[in-house]
């Protein structure tokens, strides 16, 4: 190829700094709420609140992270908070059936937990390979595969629960609850989890091969497939991600109240798109940011805690103010795609 | 291949024939249909545990009734059962607990017109002509209770932040019967109420909010047991030593157990029972048994339990 033309690297680097500043969208909107809910209540900008906010983003965060892999590879997962219903469903349900006894042979109560966190993981990432398989071995669209789970995950969560509540043993609710509870150097657990979560998939998305290749597949799948990418393996593995970060976010609900219920993480799954694609990750794939999934989560729970604080909006418009921000977020970082 | 699905349909169509004629029986005086919702929260849990109790024990104490019952996820389907029950099962009673009133009452009329005998409960059809007698819980009296319960705990000086379900009209009912039962003592004020959808973790982030908001808050009218699971967790975490009492509502067996156990934030709590299907399908039963009908409309009265009359509520094998 020749050498550019100046004026053409001009252009160029011009693009890039619109670029750039148009992935600023998501975060100027945070800011800017963060200044109007400190003005609306002053109470919004003490630290507890802060962790607060964060800690409770925290599950949908963690679940985004992962969402973001599949919709940059041009898939889409609706069935998140369904799986994390039953995750949670199961692991409660194993922990009390082991502190029972089984075979007369009896549970040190942190091994059981322990199990608890291991079959969240397991269950977690055989949900996503599930899917990986049935999308692309199966060849069935990611929307109708995830639909249909959505579905059966919850029903087996509400048969498993009786139409009820699985509630977790008080006895290693206290032993658990330090995990969603406790704070390490002032800051709660979650919120360390989710940190961890979203600098090991910045890492992951921006620093190595297998990132590049969840783009490449993305933005043109039969380019990448004449590439050699092995589209399939690359694509079964953002499934079973998401299913592991859903485990995760799990592992830090479950203490959290102890329970699951027939709408445990309802609508999990919209709130987790919304926040990727409010994160400037286009919906069609090819490109995208974690740090954008990570900033958007933040404010979806910003707008709910600042409506929450508030009373000058009545409470039957609440939706619609979160809607009318979803908007205009998402109008500040338009032309990125 | 389409001569093999259409021999599997016949043979299909033909099973369900036989099934149908082996089900209307001659020896069965009422054959009684029940369509409620599929358990999709603890509420709609309850109903079903509990309709499927009176199948059993009705079936039992009266060998001439036999009772259908179908649950359905959205308010077409249930349309559907009601056509399926009235041309294959030949039911000649009903019980329905109605997804939505509007788009319901049409099928339901069109049963009656048949010469079925139709009781509809909890969500009353928009023209009640469709129907011949109507079992409900009482939603004033949910709300009126909790009211003047707070009135009399807090010595009528306090302030108390609220819990609201889903918009809905039921929601409304409950939540105007509730403020007007506080006019009677103008010292307990209500700080706000926001909507946490019957949801355990809602409420959590709600209340959690409450407690960022108001340093002082005396009580929480939780409005149901879910939402109390999740107002009490958050109380906890902010370790609150201000608030005196959480009153939920409908009667779970968990707030209920915390009653009798002399919880020291859950003091009493006030019915809103799924059992009331279940006294919908027993009156109705032994009403049609004996050639009877019902009265036009029977409450089932909401009542408030405290610990001494706790035990006559607590209900352990119920998944709600």
């Amino acid at each position: 190829m020749r050498p550019a033309p100046t004026e053409a690297a001009q252009a160029g680097r011009a693009m890039r700094l619109a670029h750039h500043l148009y992935g600023l969208g998501p975060l100027v909107g945070l800011v800017v709420l963060c200044i109007v809910g400190t003005l609306l209540n002053h109470d919004f900008a003490t630290v507890d609140n802060l962790m607060n906010v964060l800690t409770r983003t925290s599950f949908i965060g963690i679940i985004a992270v992962g969402e973001t892999f599949v919709i940059i590879s041009g898939g889409i997962d609706l069935s998140v908070g369904s799986m994390a219903a039953l995750i949670a469903g199961s692991m409660i349900w194993l922990m009390n059936g082991l502190s029972a006894g089984v075979g007369g042979h009896t549970f040190a109560p942190l091994e059981i937990i322990a199990i608890g966190i291991a079959l969240a993981f397991v269950l977690g990432g055989l949900f996503g390979w599930a899917h990986g398989l049935l999308i692309t071995k199966g060849r069935i669209e990611p929307f109708i595969v995830t639909l249909g789970t959505l579905g059966i995950f919850r029903a087996v969560l509400t048969w498993l629960a009786d139409g009820g509540a699985l509630t977790l043993n008080n006895s290693l609710t206290d032993l658990y609850s330090p995990v969603y509870y406790a704070s390490l150097l002032g800051v709660p657990v979650p919120i360390w989890v989710f940190l961890v979560v979203a600098a090991g998939g910045t890492l992951i998305l921006n620093r190595t091969a297998f990132g590049r290749h969840v783009q490449a597949i993305g933005s043109n799948e039969q380019v990448a497939r004449y590439a050699a990418i092995r589209v399939d393996t690359v694509k079964i593995v953002t499934y079973v991600l998401l299913g592991i970060c859903v485990g995760v976010a799990t592992v830090l609900y479950v203490p959290r109240l102890g329970s699951a219920t027939p709408t445990t993480g309802i609508l999990w799954e919209l709130e987790a798109i919304a926040a990727v694609v409010v994160g400037g990750t286009a919906l069609k794939g090819g490109e995208g940011r974690v740090i954008g999934t990570v900033i958007g989560a933040i404010l979806l729970s910003v707008i709910a805690n600042i409506l929450n604080l508030t009373s000058i909006i009545s409470v039957y418009l609440n939706a619609a103010v979160q809607g009318a921000v979803i908007i205009v977020v998402a109008f500040l970082q338009r032309g990125r795609r | 291949m389409k001569q093999v699905i259409r021999a599997i349909g016949a043979g299909v169509l033909a099973l369900g024939i036989l099934g149908a004629a082996g089900a209307a029986r001659a020896d069965d005086k009422v054959i009684l249909g029940v369509a409620i919702p599929t358990a999709d929260h603890g509420f709609t849990g309850g109903i079903d545990w509990w309709a499927n109790k009176a199948k059993e024990d009705m079936e039992k104490a009266h060998p001439d009734l036999k009772v259908i019952l179908k649950t359905s996820a959205s308010a077409p389907e249930q349309a559907n059962q009601l056509q399926d029950m009235v041309t294959v099962n030949k039911i000649n009673a009903l019980v329905i607990f109605p997804h939505e009133s509007a788009s319901l009452t049409q099928p339901v009329a069109q049963v009656k017109k048949k010469g079925i005998y139709v009781t509809v409960v909890d969500r009353g059809l928009t023209d009640t002509s469709a129907q011949d007698a109507y079992v409900a819980g009482d939603n004033t009296a949910f709300g009126r209770l909790a009211g003047e319960y707070f009135c009399k705990s807090l010595n009528g000086q306090g302030d108390i932040v609220a819990l609201r379900g889903i918009p809905t009209t039921l929601d409304n009912e409950r939540y105007s019967a509730f403020t007007e039962a506080l006019k009677a003592c103008p010292g307990v004020k209500v700080l706000d109420a926001k909507y946490a959808n019957w949801n355990r973790d809602d409420a959590f982030k709600v209340m959690q909010d409450y407690l960022t908001r108001f340093k002082h808050i005396d009580a929480v009218w939780s409005a149901d047991d879910d939402m109390s699971v999740g107002v009490l967790k958050a109380i906890d975490q902010a370790k609150r030593t201000d608030i005196k009492e959480v009153l939920g509502g409908a009667g779970s067996k968990e707030m209920i157990k915390r009653v009798l156990d002399g919880d020291k934030l859950i003091n009493a709590d006030v019915t809103y029972s799924p059992k009331f299907i279940y006294d919908a399908i027993k009156l109705t039963a032994e009403a049609r048994l004996k050639g009877q009908t019902l009265p036009a409309k029977t409450i089932v009265p909401s009542v408030l339990v405290t610990k001494d009359n706790a035990k006559d509520y607590y209900f352990p094998d119920s998944p709600f």
